[in-house]
């Protein structure tokens, strides 16, 4: 596994980067292994000091960790789609993954393989990112109408093929709309402990291009940058992050996770490296926040994480009014950097 | 202020040379048999109507684009292979939009300057001395650490100029940079601009302000899809160029103006 990342580090080769997921089977081998000998045990001590049996439990176990890592990726592919302006294309991948999901379910039932949804969701979802993006390249801006257009598209080529598939399948399918902690599977959370790694390393990569690109692209057109890698690079990981979190979140939320930690950070951040280190703070608060309710009042986890996550931002936006209406905390807000992070930690804490 | 230079460069040479090029979106012409040099150290003000063709021009010249006919060579290369990115900064019409609600601050903006020479892996003591030297020579070193989308227009400018310099480029290229900005912070901004040609960097600018272009360019082209005037402002003044320029019904007439 270490020579599979270190390759990737590298040459950045995204088909690779997926061949690579779906072969290394062993990687789900030794997640099995994390699990069940450093995980479980750590949460079971942890169950055991906090008095809380749910943390003893495997499957909330396995929930838990998928929680952290969605919060880990989604913030920092998310914190440069949304200051691209370009959020809704999280949206619009999610849906069609959805139609990803039910060609897997389809080629399963018609021609009697045993493929994984989860596969086709990602190369229908990685697909889709490239033609969005093949596409604006050619119009030259992203347009409401276009996404709206792909969103919908995917989402009604998904719903037809679930019906034109033997009724059975239909079962499986809240799961995915709506998202479950009860069905997440020692795969799934392998999956995402490996896109963590690899959206992890990418991002860190290429972070310097990423946030040119991301800042003022046509200057880093002028400074000779391939913009177009890098914004093709952009879609890839979006669509990468929002299949492997649409089992947790469901399709329709799994955006939020992109986005609403990220709007949090922007109005208390110093700088864009804290940014994304708010962002991912306050979704990883949202996430366990969220999880944890779930749990507690037997409510839908995606929303429950998406709510926690809203939550924050109105006390980023509150803390940030208050900021423009008091003159000395505004001049103490800009002095001190440091300021604004133990701002948002305090006010996370308070919820808990 | 010069870096590695090209195997092609030699001195004396332009170092934008547009050769009767021509070009359009589609069927829409915007420019047409364009022929002009951009020497070394000159500050060049590229003057004209809206929608004349000026920021297609000046994409023309630092390779972003490519002409329909006709050629381009920036830095003895033709532009679209030139590939020295750090040599070029560019301060685009429409940059300061997204530094609004980024939360990015002054040094990170600087410090993308040093980007085309340093895009992956740590940054040198050259570099971040070079980042240093830029705050410290526009005057923002102390708001190095704030929000640039919290600053005024003015120092927001300074912080894209300081941007250039960091990466040390030999080629300043501005379009429209002070749409926005009051007038005491652009008569500050302009003389920064005058100082840092003084000092041997290349200037083009695109520039609603005539007046602004008069005082402080060294040449001047007028431009509505042609050329109607290239020359030194002492002469620009005194030919009513600007007024062919902006008077003509583009579609109409043809004048034989050189």
């Amino acid at each position: 596994m270490m020579h599979t990342l270190h390759r990737l580090g590298e040459s950045i080769p995204f088909e690779d980067a997926i061949a690579s997921l779906l072969l290394t089977v062993n990687v789900f081998t030794s997640i099995e292994w994390f699990l069940d000998h450093v995980f479980g045990p750590g949460m079971d001590v942890l169950a055991d000091l906090l008095g809380t049996p749910m943390l003893g439990y495997p499957y909330m176990q396995r929930a838990y960790l998928a929680a952290v890592c969605i919060a880990l990726i989604g913030p920092v592919v998310g914190t440069f789609l949304v200051h691209r302006e370009m959020a809704m294309i999280s949206d619009t991948l999610a849906h069609t993954a959805f139609a990803g999901v039910a060609v897997g379910l389809f080629l399963n039932s018609a021609l009697s393989l045993s493929l994984s949804p989860l596969l086709t969701a990602f190369v229908v979802a990685v697909v889709t990112a490239l033609l969005v993006e093949l596409l604006v390249e050619h119009a030259g801006a992203y347009s409401d109408t276009s996404l709206a257009i792909v969103l919908t598209g995917g989402f009604a080529v998904g719903s037809i093929l679930i019906t034109a598939t033997d009724g059975g399948i239909a079962v499986g399918i809240d799961a995915y709309l709506f998202g479950s902690l009860a069905t997440v599977s020692t795969e799934n959370v392998g999956i995402l402990v490996l896109m963590s790694v690899i959206v992890g390393s990418l991002v860190t990569l290429a972070y310097r291009p990423l946030l040119y690109v991301t800042f003022d692209a046509t200057a880093a057109r002028a400074a000779r940058l391939n913009v177009r890698l890098y914004k093709r690079l952009m879609v890839v990981l979006t669509a990468l992050v929002v299949v492997s979190a649409m089992q947790i979140m469901g399709v329709i939320l799994v955006a939020a996770m992109l986005v609403v930690p990220v709007a949090a950070a922007a109005q208390v951040a110093g700088s864009f490296k804290q940014s994304i280190l708010l962002a991912v703070l306050a979704a990883e608060f949202a996430a366990i926040a969220g999880v944890t309710l779930s749990y507690v009042y037997g409510i839908a986890a995606g929303g429950s994480i998406v709510l926690a996550a809203i939550a924050v931002y109105a006390v980023a936006l509150g803390f940030q009014g208050l900021a423009h209406r008091l003159p000395t905390v505004r001049r103490l807000h800009s002095q001190r950097p440091g300021q604004t992070r133990e701002g948002l930690e305090a006010d996370g804490g308070e919820r808990e | 202020m010069t870096t590695a230079t090209t195997e092609r460069e030699r001195a004396g040479d332009p170092l934008i040379s547009v050769d009767d090029v021509t070009f359009g979106y589609g069927e829409i012409p915007v420019l047409e048999s364009v022929s002009i040099d951009v020497e070394p150290g000159s500050f060049l003000g590229l003057v004209g109507p809206n929608g004349s063709g000026k920021s297609t021009l000046l994409d023309l010249m630092l390779g972003l684009r490519r002409p329909d006919s006709g050629t381009v060579s920036l830095f003895g290369e033709p532009a679209h292979e030139f590939d020295a990115g750090e040599r070029i900064g560019y301060v685009a019409q429409d940059a300061t939009k997204a530094a609004r609600d980024m939360p990015v601050t002054v040094r990170e903006v600087v410090e993308m300057g040093r980007y085309p020479r340093r895009l992956f892996g740590r940054f040198s003591t050259a570099d971040r001395r070079a980042v240093e030297e830029a705050l410290e020579q526009v005057g923002i070193t102390d708001l190095a650490s704030r929000r640039v989308g919290r600053l005024s227009g003015g120092q927001r400018q300074r912080v894209f100029i300081a941007r250039a310099l960091a990466s040390e480029a030999d080629l300043l290229a501005l379009d429209e940079p002070t749409v926005g900005v009051d007038a005491e912070s652009r008569e500050e901004f302009y003389s920064l601009i005058h100082e840092l040609n003084a000092t041997g960097l290349t200037v083009i600018l695109i520039e609603h302000d005539i007046g602004v272009v008069t005082t402080h360019a060294t040449d001047i082209a007028c431009i509505n899809r042609q050329l109607y005037f290239d020359g030194n402002p002492e002469e620009f003044v005194e030919t009513d160029a600007l007024s062919q320029a902006y008077g003509k019904d583009q579609h109409v007439l043809q004048h034989d103006h050189r």
